[in-house]
């Protein structure tokens, strides 16, 4: 397939918009909506994306958009699909919501929709912290990283909400990154074959709140995955698959330096090469974790095969 | 047809008969069997709505609010504290102006806890932009359900429908139903609406607005709730035409035209306050009973009217601004200065939390207000 | 008329963005490949596809962040400073 078609050249995130120069988000949100097409419907809770759209009369979005208030957004997604279907109208219905509105504030009813299982996709893209309000610590935001309200540095861990999403049984989970558009446009248009709750996250970088020079968006981007901070995966009805280029980085040594993602951010400047090891242990332990976890997947699987065989006979 | 219904059941016959096609709601004492009647009328096809089960009533808000715009009819209920979680949501439903409607099942708010009635927790709508009806007996609560939808549809505003926890929730009564023919008549045809989703021609609702743009939108809310009285009437006028069933009006008045003291109320305590009203006129004094069926829009030329004749108002609250006063008492106050009316204004509370109202007790506040 | 907060589809929805600019991105058409990385790494869409295959950028809206040359493989695309004018 050429780059032309899988990327239509509409351009559903009108130019001239509030997002800034470089902004992370807009670029992902640009890709999703290429994703998605016109018709669609987006569910935006406080968030920049809220900025981001223009103020009234004008809209930089080029689909319809119901703005919602913080915690609401999941619920209210909830029911605009409920009531399109039960007028029979068809669309694709996408809350479009932040890390704050996402693992903080809207967790409880992002939760509630996932077990109902309606037929939305939720897709968070997190820079980490509440970057709309000035760059205050989220639940998103990783350790050690400075902001606003962690002025010495964040001591909390990046709560994991993909595998918290996963943990809901939903038929799709997926993480994503704006420097692999390929891979986030499949991953939302394969969201929009399945049936019932999808969730993507992406991690989207932000030159305003991770303190670097705009024009590097795509390549602290690419560094998050590489460096293996940033995992690709899906999880298709409950089955984790690593996606390419995080494939090949089970193997701890095909991971880039995670000092070279690090370096270029102003909000790890601070860090102690102490900070820097507590770092890093989270990280080798995530892809321990999702070592594990494939194995007894598989382990698993053939027990399953194996138990339908001994049935059988 | 005739069914022997409590004050929630004829809640979820009203829905049922204004063809819903979204429900979202949270349990919550009294308000839960709106609900499971709902539910049943779903489960068995006889009602063809989406019932979203959700996990809270600001999702539950948020979810109705969700379903409007995408051009459903969209109903909730909830009591009490649940109302307090959704109402960050009740003032989106009325800024996004959504033909929402929430049956309030109203209950004491805690602490301490309290299942019982009072009003509190629906007065906490008056400056959100709802329309607020409020019901005394089963009958009403269905006429009511239905009516909101018609007027949530003209308003382009949500509607609040209030009624006392168990004495009407859980009381069954003889209620009137009216055929689905005679609903489907009154409620007309279903029209998009321009707040709801288009994907023709898109828009985003609710987008950040600059100050020289915001006030616009808050001014015709207000504008258009003011004169939501005349509204209301034609629509009470057309369901009586529709069903045969009675019309009250804004303010229903019992013994009003010659009474020389004239009791405000709402809710239940009303029949109260009525029986109280015929024993007192036996025994020759003139006082009368003014039912308050409406908080928005506030029945200004009503109580104007009634307070003139009268020679002393008295207002009963089951609810309290704390630290101020009642609140019934203070917007009939406010009107009365307003249009140059000089009746003294007794403003009496009670009824809080359920606590015991009673013909005896509605008797010596008439009493205490001739000055007998 | 009922006065509904809905916001309508318009390029600009923030203004003439392109006065954002610190930094121009300029491109050298010699050296360019036609790969479309720079189209589609740009975050504001401001870079649209000539006849002939070759990214043009909105200089009315492009933001100056330098994605685009930051991107670019083959060095094509340099970041000027804006003259004051």
């Amino acid at each position: 397939m050429s780059l032309l078609e899988q990327f239509p050249r509409e351009e559903y995130l009108l130019k001239g918009n509030a997002a800034c120069a470089g902004c992370g988000p807009a670029l992902a949100l640009r890709y999703v909506l290429k994703a998605l097409g016109p018709r669609t419907v987006l569910v935006i809770p406080a968030s920049c994306s809220s900025i981001i759209a223009g103020a009234y009369p004008k809209s930089a979005f080029k689909v319809p958009v119901y703005h919602i208030a913080f915690a609401a957004s999941a619920a209210t997604a909830s029911g605009l699909v409920e009531g399109l279907e039960a007028q029979g109208i068809e669309a694709n219905v996408v809350v479009w919501a932040g890390d704050g509105g996402t693992v903080d504030i809207g967790l409880q009813g992002l939760s509630g929709a996932a077990e109902r299982n309606h037929n939305v996709t939720y897709i968070c893209y997190d820079n980490e912290a509440y970057m709309n309000t000035g760059i205050q610590r989220s639940g998103a935001t990783p350790y050690g990283a400075w902001t606003t309200t962690t002025p010495l540095g964040n001591k909390g861990r990046k709560k994991d909400l993909p595998f918290i999403m996963a943990a809901h049984n939903i038929p799709y989970v997926a993480t994503a990154s704006p420097a692999f558009p390929k891979d986030l446009v499949n991953k939302v248009a394969k969201a929009q074959k399945i049936r019932g709750f999808k969730y993507i996250h992406i991690l989207a970088p932000c030159p305003t709140g991770w303190r670097y020079d705009p024009r590097l968006t795509v390549k602290i981007a690419r560094l998050a995955v590489m460096t293996g901070f940033w995992p690709l995966l899906e999880i298709e009805h409950g089955r984790l698959r690593l996606n390419n280029p995080s494939t090949n980085l089970l193997d701890p040594a095909r991971r880039r330096p995670l000092k070279e993602y690090l370096e270029l951010q102003g909000r790890y400047r601070h860090l102690s090469e102490e900070d820097l090891k507590v770092l890093q242990r989270q990280i080798d332990e995530q892809w321990a974790r999702i070592k594990a976890m494939l194995r007894v997947q598989e382990e698993l699987e053939d027990q399953v095969e194996q138990g339908q065989g001994e049935r059988q006979r | 047809m005739r069914e022997f219904l409590t004050g929630n059941y004829a809640a979820a016959y009203g829905v049922k008969l204004s063809r819903v096609e979204v429900v979202s709601a949270y349990p919550i004492t009294p308000q839960t069997s709106v609900i499971e009647k709902i539910s049943e009328f779903v489960e068995k096809g006889e009602l063809k709505a989406k019932l979203i089960r959700v996990e809270s009533e600001h999702s539950a808000m948020a979810a109705v609010i969700g379903a409007a715009f995408s051009g459903a009819r969209a109903y909730t209920a909830t009591s009490a504290q649940g109302l307090l979680y959704m109402y960050e949501m009740i003032w989106w439903a009325a800024g996004s102006r959504l033909p929402v409607v929430a049956g309030i099942v109203t209950r004491a708010i805690a602490p301490p806890w309290s299942i019982w009635t009072d009003h509190s927790d629906f007065m906490t709508l008056r400056d959100a932009g709802w329309a607020m009806l409020f019901a005394s007996s089963a009958q009403e609560v269905l006429d009511m359900t239905i009516q909101a939808f018609k007027l949530a549809k003209e308003l382009m505003l949500p509607v609040a429908v209030g009624w006392d926890a168990f004495i009407t929730s859980h009381t069954a009564e003889p209620v009137e139903v009216p055929p689905q023919e005679q609903v489907d008549y009154f409620l007309g045809e279903k029209k998009k609406s321009p707040a709801a989703v288009d994907f023709e021609n898109p828009f985003a609702h609710g987008a950040l607005a600059f100050p020289k743009d915001y006030p616009k939108f808050r001014e015709d809310i207000h504008r258009t709730l003011k004169a939501a009285g005349e509204v209301y009437s034609n629509i009470e006028r057309r369901y009586y035409e529709a069903t045969g069933r009675e019309r009250y009006g804004l303010v229903e008045e019992v013994f009003c035209e010659d009474a020389d003291a004239v009791m405000f109320i709402m809710g239940a305590a009303a029949g109260d306050a009525i029986h109280a009203a015929g024993e007192l006129r036996r025994k020759g004094l003139h006082v009368g009973v003014a039912r308050i069926r409406s908080i928005r829009p506030f029945p200004r030329n009503e109580v104007e009217k009634i307070a003139r004749r009268a020679s002393k108002v008295i207002v009963f609250d089951r609810s309290y601004s704390l630290g101020f006063g009642g609140v019934l008492a203070t917007e009939v106050r406010s009107v009365l200065h307003e249009e140059g009316v000089d009746t003294p204004v007794i403003s009496v509370t009670g009824g809080l939390g359920g606590s015991d109202l009673s013909p005896e007790y509605f008797e010596k506040i008439f009493l205490k207000g001739l000055g007998v | 008329m009922v006065e509904l907060p809905v916001a309508r589809p318009s390029v600009g929805a923030a203004g003439k963005t392109g006065n954002w600019r610190l930094f121009k991105p300029s491109i050298d058409y010699r050296k360019c490949i036609k790969c479309l990385l720079c189209w589609m790494y740009c975050p504001d869409g401001v870079i649209s596809l000539s006849g002939k295959g070759l990214p043009v950028i909105d200089y009315e809206y492009c933001k100056g962040c330098g994605i685009c040359a930051e991107e670019c493989p083959v060095k094509a695309i340099e970041m000027v400073k804006e003259v004051e004018g």
